[in-house]
C-alpha cells in the first residue's frame, strides 16, 4: 500500500486550477503502454512540490504540473505522457 | 448574478460563512458553510479548503461535500486527526461565524447524478461515508427509487457517522439498504457485521454482476484497494468501479 | 484571488494574502537559536515530511545494484553487499525542502561520493542521478564530490526506510532535498548537463537555499 497514492480526481483541484474543462472525466491514452481511460480513474501524486498524474497500468507519468505560488505565479505544465485526450463536448 | 450558458473558467477561491458545526461523532464535526458565489456541485465531489496564517503560512486540504445539490449550505465532515495540522482548527478552533477559504466543487469523475441510474453499491469506511451520503441524499431530494446498497465499515457503533439519519431513510424506503460492519467493538446483542470488510462480505452484500450495479468505493486506502480488486474479483466491471482513497487514514 | 507582498521575514518575502484565517498557526516552529541556520523562507518542522511524485519502489536487496556509469573510462557496479561493505560515515546535518520545511541536525549514515567516484577516470563536468521509478535530478561533478555528498543508507541509527527513500538515496544536503534522490540506483557522469524530473519543470538547475534558487530565473 502507497500512502501517498491516490485517485486520479485527486489532482483535479490543481488541474482546475489551469484547465476550464472537466479534466478528470477526459479519456486519455498513455503514450507508453496505450491503456486508455478517464484521468480520474488514474493515479495520482499531489504533494507540494508539484502534481503526477501516472497510467494505472504501467506508471508512466500523464500529467505533471508545478504551481510557483508566488512571485511570478507560474504553472509548469507536461503532458507528453498523454498520446491524447479525448473530451465530452460540453452540451 | 447569475453566470450565462457556464462560460468556462478556471476555479477560484472562495470565501465562505461558518453558519454552523454539528458534532457527529467523538472524532467528528458538520461544518455548515455559506458559500455566496457557489456554483452548486453534484454528489460525490469536493472541496480545498486553505487556512492562512497571519505571516503567509497556508495549508490546504481536501473535504468531501456531504450536503445534497439540493441543499443550498455546503456541509463538510471532518475528521480530527490528532496529528493533523488542518482538521484540529476546523473541528477545534473554528466558530459559526469564521470565514473559511475554499474553491469547488472539485472532481466530476467520482460523482453520481440520480440521471445516471444504477443500482449503486456505496462502500465506505469511517470518513468515507461523506461523498456517498451526499449521493444518498441526493437521490432522496431526486425523488428517485435507484436500488441503493450502503456498506459502511466503522470502529464501532458510537463511530457511526450519520448514523440515524442513515437508519431514517432507510427506514422510510426498501429502495435503500444501510449495511454495516463494526471492526474494533460491537455493542452487545449485535447481530451485524464485525470484522473489516472483504471479498465474502462483498460477495453477500454486493449486487451481483449481472445486474452492472455502479459502485463508489471511499475511505482509507487499505479499505479502497482491498474492496476495488474483490469487486473486480467478483466480475465487477473495473470501469464501473470507482473509488476515493483518502490516503492512510482517511480524511 | 490577489497576492502582495507584507513583509521581510528572514531575507525572503512573505507573500500575504487577502484572507486570514483566524487563530490559524500551522505546525511550524521557528525557534530564535536556530534562525542564523535557517537559509530565507525556510520554517522548522518536527516530523519527516514525506512527498513523492511516484510510487514507492521496493527492489528486493537481492536485486539492487548502484552504478557509476556514462562517460567513465571504467564504469562500475556495486551489489548491496558490496555496497555496504564500503566505508560508510555518520554525518549530521541540517536539510531544507524546496516545500520550506527544514530539519535540523538530521543523523545520517552512507557512503562517500568521493568513495564511489576513487579510481573513476572522467573529464564530465556532470551527473545525472537517477533511481527506481523514473527519478532523476542533475547536478554539476563539483556539487557531488569534495566531502559534499553521500549515498545514504541509514538515518537515525535505523535502515532508511521505503518511504524515504530506502534502500539508499543520494544525500546532497547543501542544495534542496529535492537533489537528494530517493531510491537512488546510481549515477551517470555526462558531458553536458541535462535537467532532472523537477529541473525540467519549473525548480531551479542549481537549487541553492541560501540564495534561495527554488524555480527558474531565480
Amino acid at each position: 500500500m502507497d500512502e501517498q497514492r491516490l485517485d486520479g480526481n485527486a489532482a483535479a483541484g490543481v488541474l482546475a486550477e489551469i484547465f476550464t474543462f472537466e479534466v478528470t472525466t477526459a479519456r486519455a491514452a498513455c503514450v507508453r503502454c496505450g491503456a486508455t481511460g478517464e484521468v480520474g480513474a488514474q493515479m495520482a501524486y499531489v504533494t507540494e512540490i508539484g502534481t503526477v498524474v501516472r497510467c494505472s497500468s504501467c506508471d508512466n507519468p500523464l500529467i505533471r504540473v508545478v504551481h510557483q505560488n508566488e512571485g511570478p505565479q507560474r504553472y509548469w505544465l507536461d503532458l507528453r505522457g498523454i498520446e491524447y485526450l479525448q473530451l465530452q463536448q460540453r452540451q | 448574478m447569475t453566470e450565462v450558458a457556464a462560460a468556462p473558467r478556471r476555479l477560484a477561491w472562495q470565501i465562505g460563512e461558518v453558519v454552523e458545526t454539528s458534532p457527529e461523532t467523538p472524532r467528528t464535526k458538520s461544518l455548515f458553510l455559506e458559500v455566496p458565489s457557489w456554483r452548486g456541485h453534484t454528489a460525490g465531489q469536493h472541496v480545498d479548503v486553505r487556512l492562512t496564517a497571519e505571516d503567509g503560512y497556508q495549508a490546504q486540504r481536501s473535504y468531501s461535500i456531504a450536503s445534497a445539490p439540493e441543499n443550498g449550505r455546503v456541509e463538510l465532515l471532518v475528521e480530527r486527526l490528532d496529528d493533523g495540522e488542518v482538521s484540529p482548527y476546523l473541528t477545534d478552533e473554528l466558530q459559526t461565524g469564521d470565514g473559511i477559504e475554499l474553491r469547488g466543487p472539485i472532481g466530476g469523475w467520482f460523482a453520481w447524478d440520480a440521471a445516471e441510474g444504477g443500482p449503486l453499491l456505496l462502500v465506505a469506511g469511517g470518513s468515507g461515508i461523506a461523498p456517498l451520503t451526499a449521493m444518498v441524499r441526493h437521490r432522496k431530494a431526486a425523488g428517485s427509487d435507484i436500488p441503493v446498497r450502503l456498506l459502511n465499515s466503522s470502529r464501532s457503533y458510537e463511530e457511526i457517522i450519520f448514523r440515524e439519519e442513515l437508519e431514517r431513510l432507510a427506514a422510510g424506503d426498501e429502495t435503500l439498504e444501510v449495511i454495516h460492519t463494526l471492526t474494533r467493538s460491537r455493542p452487545d446483542g449485535w447481530k451485524g457485521y464485525g470484522r473489516r470488510i472483504d471479498e465474502e462480505m462483498l460477495r453477500e452484500v454486493a449486487y451481483p454482476p449481472e445486474e452492472r450495479p455502479l459502485a463508489f468505493v471511499c475511505g482509507p486506502t487499505p479499505l479502497v484497494e482491498t474492496v476495488a480488486t474483490a469487486l473486480v474479483g467478483l466480475g465487477h466491471d473495473p470501469a464501473r468501479v470507482k473509488t476515493e482513497r483518502f490516503g492512510p487514514t482517511g480524511g | 484571488m490577489d497576492a502582495f507582498p507584507t513583509e521581510r521575514d528572514t531575507g525572503g518575502i512573505v507573500m500575504g494574502r487577502g484572507f486570514i484565517s483566524r487563530g490559524f498557526r500551522g505546525r511550524r516552529r521557528q525557534p530564535e537559536a536556530a534562525s542564523e541556520r535557517m537559509p530565507p523562507g525556510q520554517y522548522l518542522v518536527d516530523g519527516f515530511p514525506v512527498l513523492s511524485a511516484g510510487p514507492t519502489p521496493r527492489t528486493p536487496l537481492s536485486e539492487w545494484s548502484f552504478s557509476i556509469q556514462g562517460e567513465v573510462d571504467g564504469p562500475k557496479t556495486w551489489s548491496w553487499e558490496e555496497f555496504r561493505a564500503l566505508p560508510s560515515e555518520t554525518i549530521t546535518r541540517d536539510i531544507h525542502c524546496v516545500t520550506k520545511w527544514s530539519k535540523l541536525d538530521t543523523i545520517w549514515e552512507g557512503v562517500s561520493v568521493d568513495t564511489l567516484l576513487e579510481g573513476v577516470e572522467t573529464a564530465a563536468g556532470y551527473v545525472l542521478a537517477f533511481s527506481d521509478g523514473g527519478y532523476t535530478t542533475n547536478l554539476p561533478l563539483e556539487e557531488v564530490t569534495g566531502g559534499k555528498a553521500w549515498v545514504a543508507h541509514t538515518y537515525e541509527g535505523e535502515p532508511l526506510s521505503p518511504e524515504h527513500g530506502g534502500p539508499a538515496r543520494l544525500l546532497v544536503p547543501h542544495l534542496y532535498f529535492w537533489k537528494s534522490a530517493k531510491w537512488v540506483r546510481g549515477l551517470k557522469l555526462m558531458n553536458g548537463d541535462e535537467p532532472g524530473f523537477w529541473e525540467s519543470l519549473g525548480y531551479h538547475n542549481h537549487g541553492d537555499p541560501w540564495r534561495e534558487q527554488r524555480y527558474w530565473g531565480d
